[in-house]
């Protein structure tokens, strides 16, 4: 039997996933059938009355969260693509001080950076802002960005650069002409997962942002559950709503997703 | 004056001028990230700290005038009767949680080593789980789990089980969060210990099967050992990653019911933000106390990985 270990793989996905087929279950089901016992196991009369729901009342959260999660990728980009060509390639003195900071900045507690961040933004006005929502969430990617670039950028050869640098380029000039092009895959990794870490940011969003008008799609389904607990269809159907960029990513870059794990996590 | 600046001037580049234009560089590189991790880490735990040294009352908090507490508030958390309880409550859902999703992503990326058809797609599909928003997740597994029309309920009754509170009763409401977590851990665990076993030299199976090995042994003389590394920082970040874990727990059960599922992240979180009542002081210390936690972890983490050859 050569097709056994497809058959248990198949059976092992299924099992994995069933939480997933669940909530696209529920969310096509009757309002009047959520309570049915046993529960119905598939969508017999399915409908999209949660579907219209959910869009009807949060698409304006959902654009938030995508400017969001674009404004995080940017911000990630900015400050990790140079201090990762520093440390991988200029060898600059101190750099392992602050690979140690790197390290260090992963072991803080999201809460900690939380109330930080909510006693700052209370003076600076920034508390239920956008712009502030989108630096906390930055801070989940910078460290990642930085690791996963350097190593990456180690791994450019060098003599690429030293003929650049022969032909008169400065630093500056083999970074951007030369080692950044070279560089797009390892971008693609790091602005997906940014992106993908800011869309589903929870802790940041309801400590900085819980009084404002402007909410991200996150905040828009724990106060949806908060505020109705008999509508599960239309809950599990924003939620469906809500994966859409992960399924759309991670259809679109699913080799980036294990490289770039790989490469911030193991590197001995 | 001009003649000792000059002397200076060309003594300094005698034995430092190859390196020093490059230094300069490296540091206008980094300067970026050196300015954002001072205001946006080094900052924000500056005042954590400073918070947990206070007594900040909300008031305070709005007019800055704090009353300096030294560590009173890490000595009434820590001989509150709640501490034990949420360290160990943080204790079994951390070692539970990283032990069973290790377990399980050793396992899988074992089975997926083997090249079969449409093993790629399937491995892809199990990360899943782990790019789904986390308010997803955790309120599908809300959902699932659910006393009277929950999904594991109904599929327990075919078995002759009778109905289990998994969120609403204290003594299952912190396993429910844990499953839920190692739901969500296990495709992490997969794609980095997959990627360690594809390091492994094929030729040492080869031999090993020439020796006659069956599929345990090599397993326990050869994939074992040689993934002890990759296995040791899976572990570590898992660990350091599901100390922090707050959304999870905070959406299926809010800690509760009666601190049941409470842990030291969501005490932190409930104290500061849980409540109608910021109480930023003590949470800060709770804080405080799991990023040492954390820190010793990483510690031990490096001490073992400098005696390991």
């Amino acid at each position: 039997m050569r097709g056994w270990r497809t058959a248990v793989g198949v059976v092992l996905a299924g099992v994995m996933l069933f939480p997933v087929y669940w909530m696209v279950n529920v969310s096509l089901t009757r309002t009047g059938d959520l309570r049915a016992d046993p529960p119905h196991w598939f969508p017999w009369n399915p409908t999209f009355e949660g579907y219209a729901a959910a869009l009807g009342q949060q698409l304006p959260a959902l654009a938030t969260s995508l400017f969001i999660g674009l404004g995080t990728v940017a911000l990630t980009l900015a400050v990790s693509l140079p201090a990762g060509f520093a440390l991988a390639r200029l060898r600059p003195r101190g750099g392992r001080a602050v690979d140690f900071l790197l390290l260090v900045a992963q072991m803080i507690p999201a809460v900690v950076m939380a109330m930080g961040f909510y006693a700052i933004y209370i003076r600076l006005g920034l508390l239920n802002t956008v712009p502030g929502l989108i630096v906390a969430d930055s801070t989940l990617a910078v460290p990642f960005g930085v690791l996963l670039f350097r190593a990456f950028m180690a791994g450019i050869p060098g003599e690429l650069m030293a003929a650049a640098q022969l032909d008169g380029a400065s630093t500056w000039r083999t970074f951007r002409s030369i080692v950044l092009p070279l560089s797009r895959n390892s971008v693609i990794t790091v602005s997906l997962f940014t992106f993908l870490w800011a869309w589903s940011d929870f802790i940041f969003a309801s400590t900085l942002n819980r009084n404002s008008d402007v909410i991200p799609i996150t905040l828009g389904i724990f106060r949806y559950i908060g505020n109705n607990t008999t509508q599960w269809n239309s809950i599990m159907a924003t939620a469906v709503i809500a994966s859409v960029p992960a399924a759309f990513l991670l259809v679109l870059a699913q080799r980036y997703i294990a490289a770039g794990v790989t490469a911030g996590a193991v590197k001995d | 004056m001009t003649s000792t600046r000059t002397a200076a001037a060309l003594a300094r580049p005698a034995h430092r001028a190859p390196r020093r234009p490059l230094q300069w560089t490296a540091l206008a590189f980094l300067a970026p990230l050196l300015v954002y991790l001072l205001l946006f880490y080094a900052y924000p735990l500056y005042r954590n700290i400073e918070l947990s040294l206070h007594d900040y009352t909300p008031r305070a908090f709005i007019q800055g005038d704090p009353e300096f507490t030294g560590l009173e508030n890490y000595r009434a958390i820590l001989t509150d009767g709640a501490f034990l309880r949420a360290l160990g409550n943080t204790a079994l859902f951390t070692l539970g949680s990283i032990a069973v999703q290790y377990a399980l992503g050793l396992a899988l990326a074992v089975f997926f080593h083997r090249r079969f058809r449409l093993s790629a797609v399937l491995r892809a599909l199990f990360l899943v789980p782990w790019l789904l928003p986390l308010i997803v997740s955790a309120s599908t597994w809300s959902w699932m789990l659910a006393s009277d029309n929950g999904v594991v309920n109904a599929a327990l009754r075919a078995f002759g089980i009778g109905q289990i509170n998994w969120l609403t009763s204290p003594d299952t409401s912190l396993l429910a969060v844990t499953v839920a977590n190692i739901w969500l851990g296990v495709p992490f665990n997969l794609v980095i210990l997959y990627a360690g076993l594809q390091n492994i030299p094929a030729e040492l199976y080869e031999a090993a099967g020439l020796d006659g090995a069956n599929a345990w042994q090599r397993f326990l003389r050869i994939t074992f050992p040689l993934l002890r590394p990759v296995s040791a920082i899976t572990l570590l970040l898992g660990l350091i990653y599901t100390l922090k874990v707050v959304d999870i727990i905070w959406i299926m059960t809010r800690g509760g019911p009666a601190d049941a599922s409470t842990t030291l992240a969501i005490w932190s979180y409930r104290e500061a933000f849980g409540t109608g009542q910021p109480d930023f002081s003590p949470a800060a210390a709770v804080g405080n106390l799991l990023i040492l936690i954390a820190f010793a972890a990483g510690l031990v983490h490096v001490r073992l990985r400098k005696e390991t050859p």
